[in-house]
Formats: C-alpha cells, structure tokens, sequence
C-alpha cells in the first residue's frame, strides 16, 4: 500500500506532497534523574492524508514521539522529516491537540480559534470572520464569545480542534484528545474528527489507549512495545469507509480488535515482569 | 437565551452561559451578593462591637497582666483628635504627601517587580544570578534601611520614596515569578505550534498567565507599601501621615498616635481595594472562573 502512493506521489508531486512524515531510526532520551531511553529505533512512514493511530502500554513512549514530530524536543538519533524537512521545532504546519485544557484561558473560543491566523499577521475582522466559521464547523455557532471555563469538556475539545485546524496545517498531532470525555461526547467527537478529517485530508497521527477509538478512526494502526518504545507491529485497517456506528460489532473489526488487544497486552505484561524483575534485581543492592 | 441546554448529549448548567461580558450588571450583582443586607448587618455590629469593647477596656482601665489598657485612648478620645485633625489645615498636605510617596514608591516596585519578575521566571541564568542577592535583600526591614537611605539619596523625599518602595517590592517580584513559573507548559507549546514566535508567547502566553499572580503581589505590594509609610516618613521634616503619626508619639498624644494608625489603615485598605477591583477589570475571564468554582 505504501509503495503504491509513493508512487503516486512521485507523479504528482505539489498536490499529494504536502503532509508526508518520514521517520527513521527515530531515538528518544528522556532527560531526568537518570536519563532514561523513551524511544528506541522507531522508523516509520506515513503518508500524505492518512489517518494514522499509536497504540501501546501506558508510558511506552507514544505521545513522547508524538512531542518529537511536535517538534517540542529533540531526539537524540535518527532522522525525522516531514515533506522532507527536517523538523528543527514547531510550528504551524504541524497542529497540536492536547487532551484537555490546553485552551488560553483568558481569550474567548472565538480568539482561542483566531490566535493561529493572529500569529500568521491576518487582520482582526478577517481572523475573526473565520475563526466564526471554524467554530461553525465543530458545531460551536452563539459559543464564540465564551472563555474556556464556560464550556463543557466535549465543547473545549472541539474549541481546540478548530483553533488547530485554522492555520490548515499539513499534519494534525493529536494526543489522546477525546480521553477525558465520556463515552458518549468521545462517539461524537470521533464522528466530527473524521467528517472534518475528511474535508481537509491533513495527515493525523492519534495517540490513543483506546483500541476501538484506534480502529474506527484509522487506515493504519502503529503497536509500540513497552519501554523503551520500539515499533512492535503496524496493522492495516481496511475497513471500508465511511464506518457505521455497528462497525464495531462486525467479524472484521473484532478479528482487528483481537489481534491489537493480544499485542497491547502481551507488552503491558512484559512491562510487568520487567518491572518486577528490575524490583528483584534492587532489593539486594539496597540492602 | 434558547440554546438547547444539550449538546454533544452532555447536559449543560445554564448559569455560566450568563452574559459573561460587558457585566456592569454582573458585577454590581456579584456586589450585592457579597453584601447581603443579612451580612452587611453582621461585619457593621461586629465592627461596632470591637469599638464598643475599646471603649470599655479603656475607660475602665483594663489590665490584663501581659496587656494592659491603662494608657490606651478610648475611642472617644480618638474621635475628638480625629475631629481635630480633620479640621486642621495641614491634613490635605499631611494626606497629599503620604499619598504621592506611597504612590511612587508602589509604582516603581510595580514596574521593576514585575519586568524582573517575568525575567527571572523566564531566564535561568537571571533567576540564577539575581535571585540570591534579591533574597538576602528581602527580610531587611524598612527600618533599617533608614540610614543607608538617607546617605545614598540626595533628598529626604527620595529616601522616603525608596523606603515605600522596599516595602512593596518583593511581594510583587516573588508572586510574578511565581506566576510566570507556574504558567501550563501546555500553553506555551500550544502557542508554539500556533506559529508564536518567542515574542508572541512572551506577550499572549506569559504575561496573561502570570496575570492573576502579578495582581496578587500588587495588592499585597499596595499594602506592604503602606506598612512602611511610618518608618518612611520618620525621614520627614513635617508632613505625612506616618510623620504625624512618629510626631505624635514623640509629643506623647497617645490620641493622635491612634489617628494616626487608622488613617493609614483606611488609605491602605481602600488603595489595596483599588488594584484588586482594577485587577477585575483586566482579567474578566477570572470572573467566570470564580462562579463555575
């Protein structure tokens, strides 16, 4: 599949370029008491418009690869481009979603969605003017003139969703953004996610724990091993779209969900043991 | 306002979707609310009782061992000096020179507090190579700033200035840094990948984020600022409030002394009032914040 559109994109080159991440040999050491190795040789490539999730253990590395392509910190081997540029820090190409709570408290949803087009030197009315029509389009038209603390979960979410989406960035980072809603706002969130996804076709990359959410929103799913986060195995999901909401209950999408629980829990179980071992191996040190 | 109360299948509080700008009416609201006629009752009488116990405790000589009321004005005594006072013709001058020392002094603790505040919090090695000087500086009292005040400045007016000014200055220094280290990493990175460039986080990011801690340390300051007006104009040839104040316990008027200190207290509880209602005013999505909590 991959070969297929690189070359494709070989032969159209301005229109399918924009948005492709490439990552070789990717090395991430965390600084802290000890220095510790987050991220071990990790390459992968993903391609322009794909919709691409990170599974994995908890505290296996995803979303400090995610903050790499961020371009919030620096990984200390291997190469990580995107559109062939080599990322040096971040910005606006790349959008950021954070779980929550990452709205500026002091503006309101409307200038939260406007502040990327500020930054970009366009005018007020014009940035305000659009910023209105992003908020329309994650359902949030007569909420311009709230501040954060007036808006429910789900409302901030897709507040941070359309302030990410204002500078059309080639690339959307989200990090587990739907994890702190509940079940019923997170169905919702994921259908506005793909029907904006769709509009636009940026290139997602989604950091998630929930493997229904991974499967239902991606063409790709990446499975990191515990720590250090190495890539364990990268699944195609080629369930067709668009994807009803009783996807989740067909043999296809069960046979998926299987294959990704089996290695989710395979690593969380070995984190298990590692830990436990690393346990044994302190106890006579101490004492 | 009609809006449907539910969204994303989520039931929504109306109450914070109350207008949350233009809130003349909010905050007159908001007022009222603090001042309940049931309340406003209860902080009068309790006022009136201090007052009442004052009177008491001196006019029958009170002594407790440890404290004692003997030599203490009762508050009749102390209303007649005030009456005094407020007829004298030196009072405008006592209060206009008090209040453009206090004033200066606040002012600029407020401008070096806070530009070296958001300096230090954002700069490592400023916050390394200032912070250890500034924090020997900062349990010296005014008091004993006196004599060097007097020497390194050419006028006792400046000196007095300077004073004030000590008074105020570490606590709007120590709660700006405080505001600008304790910002959400989060922010800045949001802002970052927004395409803000390092000016654009200092002034969207920073500095509305260390707003609400930045006003903290200026009503803190405004107060503190106050607190060494006596000390200050101990300086003073003959005017001030404080001077007043120091002269009157040099003359033994125990009355005027007690005058004295409730001037300060009013002129230092109302200019604190000042900047927090002003504080409001710059940040009124704090108020939202207040109500949802």
């Amino acid at each position: 599949m991959n070969v297929v559109n690189d070359q494709a994109e070989a032969n159209t080159p301005s229109l399918r370029r924009a948005g492709q991440i490439d990552l070789r040999e990717i090395a991430i050491h965390l600084p802290g008491k000890t220095r510790f190795e987050a991220v071990r040789n990790i390459s992968a490539h993903i391609d322009a418009g794909e919709f691409v999730s990170i599974i994995g253990p908890s505290g296996c590395g995803k979303s400090t690869l995610l903050n790499a392509i961020a371009g919030y910190l620096a990984p200390s081997g291997g190469s990580l481009r995107v559109d062939g540029e080599a990322v040096t820090g971040p910005g606006p190409d790349r959008g950021m979603v954070f779980q929550h709570n990452s709205l500026f408290p002091w503006k309101t949803a409307l200038h939260n969605v406007a502040f990327g087009l500020k930054m970009n030197g366009v005018g007020y009315r014009e940035r305000l003017a659009r910023a209105e029509e992003f908020l329309r389009l994650v359902g949030l038209t007569g909420f311009s003139d709230r501040y954060p603390a007036q808006l429910s979960g789900g409302m901030q979410q897709r507040v941070e969703i359309a302030r990410a989406l204002i500078n059309n960035p080639r690339v959307v980072l989200m990090d587990e953004p739907f994890g702190a809603l509940d079940a019923q706002t997170r169905e919702r969130m994921q259908q506005l996610l793909l029907d904006i996804w769709g509009r636009f076709k940026p290139t997602v990359l989604f950091v998630t724990h929930d493997i229904d959410e991974a499967l239902i929103l991606s063409d790709r799913v990446l499975v990191m091993t515990c720590r250090p986060g190495q890539a364990r195995e990268e699944i195609d999901i080629d369930l067709p779209r668009p994807r009803p909401e009783n996807i989740v209950v067909s043999p296809e999408f069960i046979a998926l969900k299987k294959r990704c629980l089996a290695l989710v829990r395979d690593e969380a179980r070995k984190s298990l043991i590692d830990g436990l071992e690393a346990d044994r191996i302190q106890i006579p040190v101490e004492a | 306002m009609g809006v449907d109360l539910t969204l994303d299948g989520e039931v929504i509080d109306p109450a914070p979707f109350a207008p949350a700008r233009g809130s003349c009416g909010h905050a007159a609201r908001q007022w009222l609310r603090a001042f309940r006629p049931g309340r406003l009752a209860l902080r009068l009488s309790a006022l009136g009782f201090c007052v009442v116990l004052w009177q008491l405790a001196s006019s029958l000589r009170v002594d407790l061992g440890i404290v004692s009321f003997r030599y203490v004005p009762a508050p009749t005594e102390v209303a007649i000096a005030a009456w005094n006072l407020l007829q004298s013709p030196k009072l405008i001058a006592h209060i206009v020179n008090s209040l453009s020392r206090v004033f200066s002094g606040f002012g600029a603790a407020a401008l070096i507090g806070v530009c070296l505040g958001v300096l230090i919090g954002r700069l490592r090695w400023l916050e390394d190579s200032l912070l250890p000087p500034l924090e020997v500086l900062r349990p010296i009292p005014g008091v004993a700033w006196i004599p060097l005040a007097i020497l390194m400045f050419p006028s006792s007016e400046l000196s007095m200035i300077f004073i004030t000014f000590i008074g105020a200055l570490f606590p709007i220094l120590l709660n700006t840094i405080h505001g600008v280290e304790a910002i959400d990493r989060r922010l800045i990175a949001a802002s970052r990948s927004l395409g803000a460039g390092r000016w654009a986080v200092f002034a969207e990011v920073v500095l509305p984020g260390a707003l609400p801690s930045v006003i903290t340390g200026l009503t803190i300051g405004m107060g503190t600022s106050w607190f060494c007006l006596v000390t200050a104009e101990m300086i003073a040839g003959q005017y001030g409030i404080g001077y007043y104040t120091w002269e009157s316990y040099t003359l033994q008027n125990y009355a005027d002394i007690v005058v004295g200190m409730l001037f300060i207290g009013a002129f230092g509880m109302t200019s604190s009032a000042l900047v927090k209602l002003f504080g409001h005013a710059l940040m009124p999505w704090r108020r939202v914040q207040e109500r949802r909590a």
